[in-house]
């Protein structure tokens, strides 16, 4: 029977090493492109090694010659703006839903339940007349308002804190302690697993998020990096597709390094949206 | 309140704190409740006015035309051409999405020292930014310079332009689809897979359970329905949201077979800026997202029974 489970074991890595070989091809030609002479794009399909290592003059030209770095940089401002101001507003609010008896709570709650089935599409044309109304559009505010509110946020750590000790709480009132200082310095604390957690998810939500740079931006000083990679294709009329691969690589790199990195972190992050 | 404060000091000491209590939670709501109100509310009250309009962004007068937008989309070939489209682009990733990430998730389980290794490399699409690598994808779809024409016409397929054939085009991009959610359902899975306690497995082995299949049939699967309808809910959702890669690929081509919901109410919307049609396609879509998401409330709670 032993051959048997042998077999079987063979059989299952053969089926998981074909599916992983699949899920790797994009990056792998992605980076080997990004490495390729501009010659030999050609050629590529039956020489896929390039035969010179050409990644200096693409990678610079992707840096140096295009907008994805700027794109980059952006990306990383709107994103750590769009997370302070979610957790700044969420964290407090989430506490008072929690632990907190006010006028209204049940209302609120009731709208962040509801809010959770609403994507950026459905408020995106009455935000958008509001923005051009103001004069707004195209600018980094226009970028990061609608994701200044997070329900899930509100969700998630509401759960959160209505697993902290209620003792503690009392005790901490006994002590004096106003319930701002409270929230501050007790319960947030205790939510850095879940602040955590949450913040990976935000930040990965909008650095990849497309719809909605592309109905607020037309200038490329404000382009978030799906904006600066599509941009750049278009520029890319002469099939410069070494850089433009660069390029590819540049603005997925962070993510993907930071996952490596922290992978409990990140699955536990991006899978919280399903398990919640 | 002299009197009243004598009468009653116990209920008056208690009412104190809870209503400096009651003053806190409403001031600590109040910023995230202020963003609800503008972001959210509001916008949605003026969705569904403007659906009632013949609003176009710049246009001096604005007419009422009652329910003629939403006339106007059953009628509407482009519109019919979106609908049928994302669901026929929901039907090829959802069953593949669903038990394509099953079968891995139950191969990847039963490993040991390669498990994390496959979890990586499952995941690492989810974490990737998918309009970069939709840029790539089209470079590994091109018919002359990318790998993926040579190999299928290498299998007797013949010389395909995958995006660019009518009949292939939504198929080309429900596998990209599902290349970047596969991982997604798979860690779902797995969570799934570890919560199904190991005497279950002996008991069915008692019982006269012998072979793998078997095992599976009788005790994987029903122990994992919570979790399978789940994914199947999230799947379909975000199939049905289809965007990113209509943008970067197809731009709706060729002849119009790429045509999703989100991309003409993009279009319509955002392009041809007939804001008041846009606003009843956009009322019709949150109609569809708000009946899906509320069957996936009931599972949850369904889910909170079980547990």
């Amino acid at each position: 029977m032993r051959w048997r489970a042998c077999l079987a074991s063979a059989l299952s890595h053969v089926m998981l090493a074909t599916g992983a070989v699949l899920m790797l091809a994009p990056f792998v030609w992605m980076l080997l492109t990004s490495i390729r002479p501009a010659e030999e794009v050609f050629g590529a399909v039956f020489n896929p090694i390039p035969s010179r290592f050409a990644g200096g003059e693409n990678y610079a030209q992707a840096l140096f010659a295009s907008n994805v770095p700027r794109a980059m940089v952006n990306g990383a401002m709107v994103c750590l703006g769009i997370l302070a101001v979610q957790l700044a507003t969420a964290l407090p609010a989430a506490y008072a839903l929690a632990r907190l008896r006010f006028p209204g709570r049940g209302i609120l709650f009731g709208l962040v339940l509801f809010g959770l089935t609403i994507p950026i599409q459905v408020p995106a044309l009455p935000l958008y007349l509001a923005l051009a109304k103001t004069g707004l559009l195209d600018t980094f505010f226009a970028l990061m308002f609608p994701f200044f509110l997070t329900v899930f946020g509100l969700f998630l750590f509401r759960q959160f804190f209505r697993t902290y000790p209620e003792e503690i709480l009392q005790a901490a009132r006994l002590d004096g302690m106003g319930e701002f200082e409270i929230v501050w310095r007790l319960a947030v604390p205790a939510a850095l697993p879940a602040i955590g957690a949450f913040s990976i998810f935000s930040v990965v939500a909008h650095w990849n998020d497309l719809y909605w740079p592309l109905i607020v931006v037309t200038s490329t000083d404000r382009a978030t990096p799906p904006l600066g990679i599509l941009a750049f294709r278009d520029a890319e009329t002469g099939g410069n597709y070494g850089a433009l691969m660069a390029g590819a690589t540049l603005i997925t790199a962070p993510l993907v390094v930071a996952f490596l990195v922290a992978r409990r972190a990140f699955v536990r992050g991006l899978t919280m949206t399903a398990l919640k | 309140m002299a009197v009243a404060a004598a009468s009653v000091p116990r209920a008056a000491r208690r009412a104190a704190p809870d209503r400096r209590l009651a003053l806190a939670g409403a001031a600590f709501a109040a910023p995230a409740a202020l963003l609800l109100l503008t972001i959210l509310l509001a916008p949605l009250v003026v969705l569904v006015l403007l659906s009632l309009t013949d609003y176009r962004l710049g246009a001096v007068a604005v007419r009422w035309v009652g329910l003629a937008n939403y006339a106007e989309m059953f009628t509407d070939p482009v519109f019919r051409r979106a609908i049928r489209n994302t669901f026929l682009y929901v039907a090829f990733v959802l069953p593949a999405g669903v038990f394509g990430a099953l079968a891995v998730a139950a191969l990847v389980q039963a490993r040991t020292r390669t498990r994390s290794f496959y979890e990586v490399i499952y995941f690492l699409p989810v974490t990737s930014t998918l309009v970069a690598m939709a840029t790539v994808w089209q470079f590994l779809l091109h018919p002359t310079l990318g790998p993926v024409t040579p190999l299928i016409a290498g299998l007797g397929f013949g010389r395909l332009d995958l995006l660019n054939d009518p009949d292939l085009a939504l198929a080309t991009l429900a596998v990209i689809g599902l290349w970047q959610m596969l991982g997604f359902n798979m860690v779902l899975f797995l969570a799934g897979l570890s919560a199904i306690p190991r005497e279950l497995y002996e008991a069915a082995a008692l019982d006269g359970a012998a072979g793998a299949i078997d095992r599976f049939l009788r005790v994987t699967w029903p122990m994992l329905s919570p979790t399978t309808m789940f994914v199947t809910i999230t799947t379909t959702i975000s199939a049905f949201k289809v965007f990113d890669t209509v943008v970067v690929l197809t731009r709706g081509g060729p002849l119009g077979a790429t045509d999703t919901l989100l991309y003409v109410l993009y279009l319509e919307g955002f392009h041809y800026f007939r804001t008041g049609y846009a606003a009843a396609m956009t009322v019709i879509v949150l109609v569809f997202l708000c009946a899906l998401s509320l069957l996936q409330a009931r599972l949850i709670e369904r889910r909170v029974h079980y547990a």
